[in-house]
């Protein structure tokens, strides 16, 4: 068994293989993996007894869920309305002067990816984002530079 | 009292009707011949309410309503055709069409397409909305079967639905979301590397061009137009019974003596009958089921696979060999008529007319998809040469007849060139659900007893019409002495069309709970009547004409037993020599199966 078999078999024996159980088995991968491969999916189809076309149409419709590799913390700049009037251009520019990629792209080192999302209801408190599940808000270049400190620190 | 409980009564454009408790709005409008247009919705499929074009008013509801989605409620009042209704739909196939390809006179289906004559109707004006057709998209044209086209794509995913209710494949899915949403296959790979059959169901089930056949009639008319080639065509039983609706004829019209005579005008050098190599393959077939019954019965030798299933239907074999490939042994290693004829049009056929083999082009008219990936398969060379060199459509061949500026109505009938042009009542029906078996039973039952199927006039009624998987169980009685071994056995068939249906019985086999002798398989509902090269639409009431037409010709055979087709013996006795099953039918008439990945 190949290492992905193996992931997706403790995943299957966690969660059950029944149809219903395509989410959180897609959940798990993601929370291990950063993203969900096309031999993850392949596993998963086979375990499930699913097209694998199926797994893919699932695994692309969710937003956390991605088929293409993925940095450990995922940031997400929210895009909407209120917190574009809060200069969320000036965030933007911060994090990729501060990572060196672009919007949609993942360091080398895999450890961030940088995205944009719809409205995370923060309106009030914009700019936000999403750093996997935290949220950060009122965010400055200043604060920015704090958060993302405390990150590259992490393992 | 239970029924009447059950029957509702509704007011649609001020008429009175009664209906049945769950009817959709859609419906009871069809009941008193009110038309409300459709797009995503198709009476095979579940409803998916997702195109909003069958919008109607309900009154007291605070929004337009998607009549296929919506069951009727007791006393609702409905109007189908308010300003308002009319002037909502405009907008969604406005809204429709700004994303879409709307090159519609370079379109294979256009006069044929959903979308064009719902835009047409409604007088769309195309200026209404900027165009947001996607940039870059590229036609998918790898599969030798199926060509897809996303930017004629109208995200209404019938061909989803198709896939997964009807097939059990989900080859196709719904991928990504929002104005990102597209039909994909796994990864977005390629139709010829994924896991799809090439039945055809989707092009038949599609609204628009975005799912069409590959077309190779070109390459037919270059052949034509070459002094040097003999073009030779074989016909498909089930396509005689539906190239009329190509043509302005209605469903189930029979234009059999039309079709052979535009064939001949638009130039093929002979236009044989695929029903010959159908009777063909009936005796091979039954010759070999007879051996696995002796093996099983008579030698108890286990390593013979019983049920034996049929392998005409090319759909059918590519599903087997992905979903199920421990169990090929199942299969017939019997060729399908259209690959037989291909084998002995360059070999018996070419030595009887005295034309090289690598002269002949050899075409097949075909209510498939799946030939054409069929005749492309590495082994179909058993002649040296690529056995059949292009498998067309019933829709293909409507459009050369077209292109010939042939008058298909004033057309007088023409028959079937001759050698390899005769043929039975049991060749024809292989084009509906249960045909093969039943002539099958003709043959086999007569070969073990002597004696005539016991059925009325040889019609095997049990194994004939629409349901999913028929049965049928014939006694057999006072044996000649070859057969004595299946004395009082009682032979159990099968039959199953639609390859949902293909799985219950393939799980039976998997799970060795399998009563059956012999299964006969189709691909496609209604088996071939019902195929993705037919015309379109393709429904139920469409099938069930094409397959009255089917057994009106059997009917009005002389010969309906495929064992009495005289040039059957003919061959067995000038060409292939030793009988069924031999040495020369081993080579050009059997054939072999791939293992492939399931998921």
């Amino acid at each position: 068994m190949t290492k992905t078999d193996t992931m997706v078999k403790e995943l299957v024996d966690k969660y059950g293989n029944k149809r219903e159980s395509l989410l959180p088995i897609l959940q798990g991968v993601y929370d291990i993996e950063h993203f969900v491969s096309d031999e993850a999916m392949v596993s998963i189809a086979r375990n499930l007894d699913l097209s694998s076309a199926d797994v893919y149409g699932k695994s692309t419709f969710y937003s956390f869920l991605d088929t293409v590799p993925r940095g450990k913390f995922v940031i997400r700049v929210c895009k909407t309305i209120v917190c574009d009037m809060h200069d969320k251009n000036q965030i933007v520019d911060t994090l990729e002067n501060i990572l060196k990629i672009k919007v949609g792209e993942t360091t080398l080192n895999r450890k961030f990816s940088l995205l944009y999302t719809n409205c995370l209801g923060w309106c009030h408190k914009g700019p936000a984002m999403l750093v996997n599940d935290d949220v950060y808000t009122n965010l400055t270049p200043e604060s920015i530079r704090e958060i993302i400190t405390d990150y590259k620190n992490r393992d | 009292m239970e029924s009447i409980k059950n029957i509702i009564s509704v007011k649609i454009n001020g008429i009175d009707v009664s209906i049945e408790k769950g009817t959709t709005i859609l419906e009871a409008a069809r009941k008193i011949n009110v038309r409300i247009p459709t797009l995503c919705h198709h009476e095979d499929l579940c409803v998916a309410g997702n195109c909003r074009v069958c919008v109607v008013e309900v009154e007291g509801a605070k929004n337009l309503t998607a009549s296929c989605a919506a069951p009727c409620e007791q006393n609702m009042v409905i109007k189908t055709n308010t300003p308002k209704v009319r002037s909502a739909r405009k907008d969604l196939i406005a809204l429709l069409v700004s994303e879409h390809n709307t090159q519609c006179t370079t379109c294979y289906r256009s006069t044929n397409c959903e979308l064009q004559a719902l835009a047409s109707e409604y007088n769309v004006d195309n200026n209404t909305y900027l165009s947001v057709l996607k940039s870059g998209l590229q036609v998918d044209r790898s599969s030798w079967s199926i060509e897809k086209d996303d930017s004629k794509c109208v995200r209404c995913q019938r061909c989803v639905r198709t896939c997964a209710e009807l097939q059990h494949v989900n080859a196709i899915t719904v991928a990504h979301k929002g104005k990102d949403m597209k039909i994909s296959t796994f990864m977005d790979l390629p139709m010829n590397e994924v896991v799809c059959v090439n039945c055809g169901q989707c092009i038949i089930h599609c609204p628009t061009g975005a799912l069409t056949e590959r077309r190779y009639f070109d390459n037919i008319w270059e052949a034509i137009g070459d002094e040097k080639k003999h073009v030779v065509i074989n016909t498909a039983p089930s396509v005689r019974v539906a190239i009329g609706e190509m043509l302005g004829y209605p469903p189930g019209a029979h234009v059999t003596g039309k079709m052979v005579a535009a064939l001949k005008k638009i130039g093929f050098d002979s236009v044989l009958d695929t029903n010959y190599t159908a009777d063909l393959t009936i005796v091979e077939e039954g010759t070999e089921l007879l051996g696995r019954l002796k093996s099983k019965i008579k030698d108890e030798d286990d390593s013979v696979a019983l049920p034996m299933i049929t392998s005409c239907s090319p759909g059918w074999v590519k599903f087997i060999e992905h979903m199920y490939p421990e169990h090929l042994g199942h299969l017939s290693t019997c060729k399908s008529p259209q690959q037989m004829f291909g084998a002995l049009a360059k070999t018996y056929y070419a030595e009887k007319i005295g034309v090289k083999p690598e002269n002949i082009v050899s075409v097949a008219a075909m209510p498939c998809a799946a030939k054409k990936f069929e005749a492309n398969r590495p082994e179909m060379k058993s002649s040296g040469y690529q056995d059949i060199d292009a498998g067309l459509t019933t829709r293909e061949i409507g459009h050369m007849i077209k292109q010939a500026g042939i008058d298909f109505s004033e057309i007088s009938d023409s028959d079937f060139d001759s050698i390899m042009g005769d043929s039975t009542g049991a060749a024809v029906i292989f084009g509906a659900t249960g045909g093969v078996m039943e002539a099958a039973l003709r043959t086999a039952y007569e070969l073990i007893t002597g004696r005539d199927v016991p059925f009325d006039r040889l019609n095997i009624e049990p194994v004939r019409g629409l349901e999913g998987i028929k049965h049928a169980a014939v006694k057999l009685e006072n044996c000649l002495e070859a057969y004595s071994f299946l004395e009082g056995v009682e032979l159990r068939v099968a039959v199953a069309h639609g390859l949902k249906n293909a799985r219950i019985i393939m799980d039976q086999i998997k799970d060795g709970t399998s009563p059956y002798h012999f299964i006969e398989i189709m691909a496609c509902p209604g088996g071939c009547i019902g195929g993705g090269g037919q015309p379109i639409p393709t429904n139920d009431k469409v099938r069930m004409e094409r397959i009255k037409a089917i057994y009106q010709e059997d009917s009005d055979c002389k010969l309906r037993k495929s064992h009495e087709n005289p040039e059957i013996k003919q061959i067995y006795d000038e060409f292939l020599k030793d009988g069924p099953l031999g040495h020369k039918s081993h080579k050009l008439l059997h054939t072999h199966y791939t293992k492939r990945n399931r998921y």
